[in-house]
């Protein structure tokens, strides 16, 4: 008892390598450059670089290729950028938070209450602007983390993350299903089957102006809240020890979960593994200070994304590859991986 | 020892009544879903076309289109409920279904291949596909259960599902990748397929579903009293001097090729292992020689329905029967779920 009371009290000794992480910052920016320069100027049609420029620079509308690159390569490569920080930023909240080694916001229901509320939209209040769209993709994240987290909770024995990663399969299961049933019933599977699929290639720049501030705004307070999860990450009696209002932490940092999550969902349909596999991979590489890993994250799942969607683009041309299904092919190892290693039953 | 005897006869006779029921059950919803279509037809009109008395159009509808399915599915749902009790019973889960266990993608992943290599539905094909689905379904049980081992720890039942979950999303991935190539006829009934319809509706599906339910199910009814030592814990049915390993693995593959059988004709129609099996334990208690035909029941009982409303709530477009059974089987999942410790 004593012991315990004597670490809590204390500091407790957090590992970072801040050097590592700033050096992934900035090779990550730089790589996440060149990934955009590539996304923009590779594809059906390959667009010389300089041509980039000159269209990004001085855009002219009666080129073709300037055509192309304004009005589908660049809001693709920005979307596969936000969507990726996004996505990997929301799994390192809720790993952090919830000291869950499965969290990921495909795994746990979150882009299945999504995309079910986006159909609902479809299917009941059709032609709805993409701004309210974006907000019920909001709501319908929270759905589905609501459920899921909700019906855990009723267990005896609580949280576990067996037990979370089950009843996310469920909920996405039951969610997918009645969203199907829905899309049938109405007529609307050719409008929703970006959502199934989840792919950046029909993106409009209008969507990508909107979600831009959101994400952007939600990556901040992630910033602003990353010391609290850090302590958080370290076990609820330690965080509360040291003087934090866990549950206040624990509200804005869900928030932030469904705002990330529910507007990339919005913007191109449910992705999963990315949540899961960058924030190990982030940790792995800089330690568990959240102050690092979340920029870290958001960096590096742009990056993942970019590329996933690169080689979408190039594995099987004129085909596109659905990006979801390329992480996945990468994601699920990874998941087989920590599923392994998990000692604790349900 | 009377006393013994007496609660075996009580027990015996409670069976044989919910099952009795649940048949009665199951020809009342024969009735009802043979009845309800796109093409209308009064119960007198069915009856007779029944006894042979119907015209042309008539006969074809009964006879070629909706026996036929209902046959199909009242037989699918009895494999999939009782390949869920098997697995239920030797792996010691209550969560255990073939569906979630990722082995029903396996089985599916085979199909698909079949179907984008060849033309759909040639000649061969329907009889072809169980035992691709088979080889499919038995080589992802196999990496599953690989995965799922681990040296001093032996088969957590957690990790299994967790392995399971994990393969049904590789296996789905892969699907999507491979069926992007197909052309857009293949395209759509791999989309169709993957949603879970009963699509093989001709009597050659039913001729070739058939032969594994009539081996396979006789098999498992015949294992009741292995699996009843079996579900009692490996030292005890070790220490009552049952082959544990041999019995489980065959057990195991005759839940797979039940499994398997039922998604090379009805697609990956998931949670009936779930649902059927532990209603049908709740009515008959858990006695395997009892479970299990009573498992078979409620599966058949359960598809027909799912079918039926599948058919008729949206007509005349079709929604798939898997999504109905999901979306009455997830939410008993989930509850299952909560009151496990």
């Amino acid at each position: 008892m004593a012991s315990e009371l004597d670490k809590s009290s204390s500091s407790p000794p957090i590992k970072s390598r801040p050097v590592a992480a700033s050096l992934i910052l900035v090779l990550g920016l730089i790589g996440l450059g060149l990934g955009i320069a590539a996304s923009i100027s590779f594809g059906a049609a390959d667009i010389h670089l300089a041509t980039v420029w000159e269209a990004v620079f001085k855009f002219n509308p009666e080129l073709t290729q300037h055509q192309i690159i304004q009005e589908l390569r660049m809001p693709r490569a920005a979307a596969a950028t936000l969507v990726g920080a996004g996505f990997a930023v929301a799994g390192a909240i809720m790993q952090g938070m919830t000291r869950n080694p499965l969290a990921d916001s495909g795994l746990l229901g979150i882009n299945a209450g999504s995309a079910f509320v986006i159909v609902i939209c479809f299917a009941f209040m059709k032609g709805l602007p993409f701004m309210s769209l974006m907000l019920f993709s909001f709501a319908g994240a929270a759905l589905g983390a609501g459920l899921v987290f909700g019906i855990s909770s009723l267990a005896r024995g609580g949280l576990s993350p067996v037990r979370l990663a089950l009843a996310g399969a469920a909920v996405s299961a039951l969610l997918t299903a009645l969203g199907e049933g829905i899309s049938i019933h109405f007529r609307i599977g050719q409008d929703l089957a970006f959502f199934y699929a989840g792919g950046v290639a029909g993106v409009k720049w209008m969507h990508v102006k909107f979600i831009i501030p959101w994400v952007i705004g939600a990556l901040a307070v992630a910033m602003a809240l990353s010391r609290s999860i850090t302590l958080l990450s370290l076990g609820e009696e330690i965080a509360t020890g040291l003087g934090q209002r866990t549950g206040v932490v624990k509200i804005i940092g869900m928030i932030v979960v469904f705002i990330l999550a529910g507007s990339s969902v919005a913007l191109v349909g449910s992705i999963g593994f990315v949540g899961l596999i960058i924030p190990h991979l982030t940790r792995f590489l800089v330690g568990v200070d959240y102050r690092w890993i979340i920029p870290c994250s958001a960096v590096l799942g742009g990056l993942l994304m970019l590329l996933a969607d690169l080689a979408a683009r190039l594995v099987n041309p004129p085909y596109e590859t659905p990006v979801g299904a390329l992480i996945a092919v990468i994601g699920v190892p990874f998941f087989l991986y920590l599923a392994r290693k998990q000692r604790r039953e349900m | 020892m009377d006393t013994v005897h007496n609660l075996d006869k009580a027990r015996n006779r409670k069976a044989a009544l919910v099952m009795g029921i649940l048949g009665l059950l199951i020809i009342v919803m024969f009735l009802i879903s043979i009845n309800s279509g796109e093409i209308r037809m009064g119960p007198a009109q069915v009856i007779k076309t029944l006894f042979g008395f119907g015209d042309a159009k008539q006969n074809l509808v009964l006879f070629d289109f909706r026996l036929p399915r209902i046959i199909i599915a009242i037989l699918i749902g009895a494999c999939f409920a009782v390949s869920g009790c098997i697995m239920q019973g030797i792996t010691h889960n209550g969560l255990a279904d073939p569906g979630i266990l990722g082995i029903n993608s396996g089985a599916g992943l085979a199909v698909v291949m079949y179907v984008s290599f060849f033309p759909v539905k040639t000649a061969a094909s329907p009889f072809l596909m169980p035992f691709l689905a088979f080889i499919g379904a038995g080589l992802t049980a196999l990496v599953i259960y690989l995965l799922a081992f681990k040296r001093h720890q032996g088969l957590s039942p957690t990790r299994l599902l967790l392995v399971g979950i994990g393969i049904a999303a590789g296996i789905s991935a892969a699907m999507i990748i491979l069926t992007i190539k197909l052309d857009p006829n293949q395209f759509q009934f791999v989309q169709v397929w993957i949603a879970g319809s009963i699509w093989g509706t001709t009597w050659k599906f039913v001729t070739a579903l058939l032969p594994w339910f009539i081996i396979l199910i006789p098999f498992a009814f015949s294992k009741a009293k292995v699996m009843n030592i079996l579900s009692l814990g490996e030292q005890t049915a070790t220490g009552l001097g049952a082959p544990v390993e041999r019995q489980r693995l065959l057990l195991l593959a005759a839940a797979v090729g039940l499994a398997a059988s039922s998604v090379a004709v009805g697609g990956g129609i998931g949670f009936v292992g779930l649902v059927a099996p532990h209603l049908a334990r709740r009515l008959v208690g858990p006695q395997h020689q009892y479970a299990l035909p009573a498992s078979a029941l409620v599966g058949g009982l359960l598809v027909l329905v799912a079918d039926t409303i599948g058919r008729t709530i949206s007509s005349p477009s079709e929604i798939a029967t898997g999504i109905v059974v999901a979306v009455i089987g997830a939410p008993y999942f989930l509850y299952l779920l909560a009151r496990s410790r």
